[in-house]
């Protein structure tokens, strides 16, 4: 639901049900980054409501298009964050199945002396 | 000759000067919009400074984008275990952070126990007391492969896991300690039958139960390698005296932790910033 004016559409507070900080703050962290945008900011009207007012004012671009293009940039990096993320993992799982291995070959190489003698 | 001294004056530019770095803020303003300071009382500069124009005036841009911040992203696994992990992610601010921690706890969908079938229970733990314990067990099984089941939709073997738990300490026989493993997976569906009013239904036809499996669950390629069982068989359900018996069925659904907290796939999950320690070299130490 987006709450502004006809003649005047650089400035929207839009109001998105079933949704909490989780969402909001995101996406105001990612508006503020946005150079068109002189002022955001989010509010929960009741907490017992599920619903967030997002407040976005532009220096003249519709407000609507510069939220639009917000989520889409919080799209692209958690995008980029969810490669990043997976990378590191297989990363880690190799260098520690390297690690594993040596360690395993020090036994065995240790578990033979010993059964020699 | 007045106009001589004022063209004079005009040429001199604060920007001239040797020590302030073009583009850059200076340390000490880089400082505060970088880091928060632990005090004696209370940290100071705990809000990030995330607004665009908030440099504007020193002519430096503060707006972060996308490529910017794609470079100076890394994520460094510390610790990777079976049932836990910690991992460090740098050039992140707190608000996404805290969106995935956010996430993390509610809106991962998992396996847990919804609606539990008594079909006798003589034991001295109440029905709904049972039903909340059994809701609460984790369930090892990838909850990828299932869909959610929605009020309209009819149980089947897309959507519902099915176990069994009968239980009876015999007359005569020491108090049992009723454990999770006592709990069995039902890959065929349920096998409590519904009781039917139709008096003319045909009698060879396959008894109405609580599901509708087409088909077994057994015959997923993931299932067979990997029964489903719940993860930890030794939690303790129910203790039984002499005489009482526990008869039961329980469905699992599919949900997310926002609607119940046995949905919640972590224990928990948490953040904080990664520490910095700077050692001030004018300060002398006695090292013991």
């Amino acid at each position: 639901m987006e709450h502004g004016s006809f003649t005047d559409n650089s400035a929207a507070t839009f109001s998105l049900t079933d949704e909490d900080h989780t969402i909001a703050n995101a996406v105001r962290f990612t508006l503020n980054q946005d150079p068109r945008v002189t002022f955001c900011g989010y509010s929960i009207p009741h907490p017992s409501e599920a619903r967030v007012n997002i407040r976005v004012q532009t220096t003249g671009d519709p407000a609507r298009e510069v939220l639009k293009d917000a989520c889409q940039n919080l799209m692209l990096m958690c995008r980029h964050v969810r490669s990043t993320f997976d990378k590191a993992i297989e990363d880690f799982k190799a260098s520690n199945a390297v690690k594993a291995m040596k360690i395993d070959s020090q036994d065995s190489s240790g578990d033979d002396s010993e059964e020699s003698e | 000759m007045a106009e001589g001294v004022g063209e004079e004056k005009k040429k001199f530019s604060i920007w001239d000067l040797p020590d302030v770095p073009m583009g850059q803020l200076p340390p000490h303003l880089e400082l505060q919009r970088s880091r928060v300071s632990c005090n004696k009382d209370a940290p100071i500069h705990t809000e990030s400074i995330q607004y665009s124009g908030a440099y504007a005036s020193m002519g430096i841009d503060n707006s972060s984008r996308l490529d910017r911040f794609s470079n100076n992203f890394r994520v460094e696994v510390v610790q990777l275990n079976k049932d836990d992990m910690e991992f460090d992610m740098i050039g992140i601010d707190a608000a996404i952070a805290n969106s995935f921690r956010g996430i993390l706890i509610a809106e991962l969908p998992t396996m847990a126990i919804e609606k539990v079938l008594i079909a006798n229970n003589t034991s001295i733990i109440q029905d709904e007391v049972l039903a909340h314990r059994l809701g609460l067990v984790p369930i090892r099984v990838d909850p990828r492969l299932f869909e959610y089941l929605s009020e309209n939709d009819q149980p089947n073997e897309k959507n519902t896991i099915v176990f069994k738990l009968h239980v009876q300490c015999k007359r005569g026989s020491p108090r049992i300690t009723v454990k999770l493993d006592a709990l069995k997976w039902l890959p065929n569906g349920s096998e409590l039958v519904k009781e039917t009013r139709n008096a003319t239904s045909d009698s060879s036809s396959k008894p109405e139960t609580y599901t509708y499996f087409g088909c077994s669950q057994e015959i997923i390629p993931e299932f067979v390698k990997n029964p489903i069982i719940p993860k930890y068989p030794d939690i303790i359900i129910a203790k039984l005296g002499p005489g009482q018996e526990i008869e039961l069925e329980a469905h699992a659904v599919k949900g997310i932790g926002k609607t119940h907290a046995k949905w919640s796939p972590v224990a928990t999950a948490w953040y904080r910033m990664l520490p910095e320690l700077r050692i001030d070299c004018n300060c002398r130490f006695l090292l013991f």
